[in-house]
């Protein structure tokens, strides 16, 4: 038995949409913006705009996880992805970051979003862990980043 | 195609800004720019398809129409139907996103459009400021200034819910009895609980009915308490879980709990339609009840059609002068009964084209000469004893006996076996049946405010008292020397 999770976050960045969206959009930089990740690498040499490839990175807690990026808009400022292997038991994990420009004041509104299965009883802990800990706070780490100079 | 896009964030709960947004009439409440605004055709802001019609500050007037409107995606999409700005095939789209990690909300406008060649950029500009950054601005301004400017000008505090009770006049029954036993003194309304809202009432209808809750005969409340059935107000307060009613939303009600004769009064918002701008309070107030019951007895307990003879009893009367109008306008050709010389004339302005005095004249008989024996298709009998049993002789075959009330006293047990004689069928309708639900309610009172828009229906207002005057006006009433319809006014 599992249950469907939806986690939603959002947030403002104070910084014009396509200069958030040049530190994001890069598949392989998660390391130079988010507070959790120790390293990544593109497998197989594939750049990382290429999409369908995958991106095998290591956490700062040192578990390992592998995704595969299914879509990537420079138009929308967009970027769909899924998970393949992971230590957080989810299943058809798939997660959406989002941008998009905020008209009055050149800022960003930032979502992401993810949708994904778990075993029974494991959705609120799933939901936090990822809603929280992983987007969240990578939201403060890149409006920090953002602003910093 | 021009694109124009513009977003903000709104430092306000997402709940509280579509709270505003949703209803697709509020934006003369708050836009600088809307001076004022309707919904036509009397439906509701939230009804896909609504068109709202409004006027801009500078007289200018433009039509646009809710063609979509998503409470899961805090999101509604519009287009223009006409303006005087050449903008065409106009669509936008309006949507709120919650900020999750503060508590405020994202908010994008965005739409499409042709212009005359030339004058894009000029265009473009003009909405996305004129309309859409103006609109951030001033709805910004209200959700956190702490105030907000009501449809009747009056400024009060955000959130609209108010604390404390809120004491006001009222006309209080002390007992039952004589018009003496009204009195006026001050009556609290408490602060509105889940699905019920705060009123202040503008215009109040005066009923027969109110005479019978006054003396006791009917004991629909018991004293000391106010009276009163039907009226027409302003919402200064709204409750938890109220959809549809925004504060200074003009609403109306008929036949909810007794207890109309009050300067305010918290009620669920269930009761309640919002009254279109067109409608006046006093007019609303005085047809609520009457004309809610002349559109179930003509359209839901027998559909009067083209072509039918109908028998209208007390034609003169609240419910009568309407049951007249209505008919005729439906094509019916409308035969009346009147208590003297004197009402043929108001029976027949109302469209009775055969009013029959019945102290003077036999009204079977005359009923039977104008039908040439054949009768007529549906009888509306409030009268009671004295008329049910000649009621029945005047139906056609096939004929419908409504009585919707016994004002002469209970009418006689009948002998329902004798009513094959002419496959005739009798009802005894009550209000409250065709009324039980919002729906009813809304579907009702759709076709009698159309009705009254088109013309179908006039409301002669025949004098004003002020409320705390209600024991003169019962008096009037009682001894006959009103005509019309009667209103208070707080």
């Amino acid at each position: 038995m599992t249950g469907v999770v939806k986690v939603y976050t959002s947030s403002v960045i104070d910084a014009p949409a396509d200069r958030v969206w040049a530190q994001v959009r890069d598949f392989n930089g998660l390391p130079s913006w988010h507070p959790l990740i120790a390293d990544s690498r593109i497998e197989g040499g594939d750049p990382p705009d290429r999409v369908g490839c995958v991106r095998s990175f290591t956490l700062r807690d040192g578990g390992s996880i592998r995704e595969r990026l299914l879509a990537l808009s420079d138009f929308d400022f967009l970027c769909v992805y899924a998970i393949l292997e992971s230590p957080m038991g989810v299943e058809d994990y798939v997660a959406t970051l989002k941008l998009t420009p905020i008209t009055d004041g050149d800022r960003t509104f930032a979502e992401w979003s993810a949708e994904f299965e778990c075993a029974l009883g494991r959705e609120q802990e799933l939901a936090e862990q990822i809603g929280q800990g992983v987007f969240q706070s990578g939201f403060a780490a890149l409006n920090s980043l953002m602003t910093r100079r | 195609m021009v694109e124009v896009v513009r977003s903000t964030v709104v430092p306000a709960p997402i709940d509280r800004v579509w709270s505003v947004l949703r209803d697709f009439n509020s934006h003369h409440e708050w836009h600088p720019a809307v001076r004022e605004s309707r919904i036509e055709d009397g439906l509701r802001s939230d009804e896909v398809g609504c068109v709202r019609r409004f006027s801009l500050a500078d007289g200018a007037e433009l039509r646009e129409q809710l063609l979509r409107l998503s409470d899961s995606d805090h999101s509604y999409t519009y287009c223009i139907l006409d303006a005087p700005i050449p903008l065409y095939d106009y669509v936008a789209t309006v949507t709120l996103k919650p900020v999750t990690d503060a508590d405020a909300t994202f908010w994008e406008w965005r739409s499409s459009f042709r212009t005359p060649p030339g004058q894009e950029n000029q265009l473009a500009l003009l909405v996305a400021e004129s309309i859409y950054e103006a609109a951030f601005d001033a709805l910004t301004a209200r959700l956190t200034s702490g105030s907000t400017r009501s449809r009747d000008g009056s400024a009060s505090p955000v959130p609209a819910k108010s604390s404390g009770d809120r004491v006001c006049g009222g006309v209080v029954l002390q007992a039952f009895g004589g018009p003496e036993n009204l009195k006026w003194g001050p009556v609290s309304a408490p602060p509105p609980g889940p699905g019920e809202v705060r009123i202040e009432h503008r215009a109040i209808g005066l009923n027969y009915i109110d005479v019978y809750c006054r003396t006791g005969y009917f004991r629909l409340a018991e004293p000391p308490c106010p009276l009163g059935m039907e009226a027409c107000g302003v919402v200064t307060d709204v409750g938890e879980g109220v959809d549809g009613i925004l504060r200074g939303d003009r609403v109306a009600y008929a036949c909810a709990p007794v207890g109309a004769y009050v300067e305010c009064r918290t009620m669920p918002a269930a009761l309640l339609v919002v009254v279109p701008d067109e409608i006046s309070s006093e007019q609303a107030a005085a047809i609520m009840l009457k004309g809610m019951t002349a559109e179930f007895l003509l359209h839901r307990v027998h559909r009067v059609r083209d072509g039918d003879v109908v028998l209208v009893h007390a034609a003169a009367g609240g419910v009568g002068q309407f049951l007249c109008q209505w008919a005729r306008a439906i094509g019916a050709e409308v035969i009346g009964t009147v208590g003297s010389q004197d009402k043929v004339r108001v029976a027949r302005d109302n469209g009775c084209s055969h009013p029959i005095v019945y102290r003077e004249e036999n009204f079977v008989q005359r009923v039977a000469e104008i039908t040439d024996g054949r009768g007529v298709d549906v009888v509306y009998d409030a009268v009671g004893r004295d008329t049910f049993v000649h009621s029945y002789d005047a139906l056609a075959e096939r004929g419908h006996l409504v009585s919707y009330g016994q004002a002469s006293g209970p009418i006689e047990p009948i002998d329902i076996a004798a009513f094959a004689a002419k496959s005739a069928t009798v009802s005894r309708p009550n209000f409250g049946h065709y009324t039980s639900t919002p729906q009813q309610v809304r579907a009702i009172t759709d076709r009698l405010f159309r009705a009254l828009r088109q013309g179908i229906l006039r409301v002669d207002i025949g004098q004003r008292f002020g409320l705390s005057d209600a024991a003169d006006a019962h008096r009037a009433l009682e001894s006959r020397q009103t005509r019309g319809s009667t209103v208070l006014i707080p």
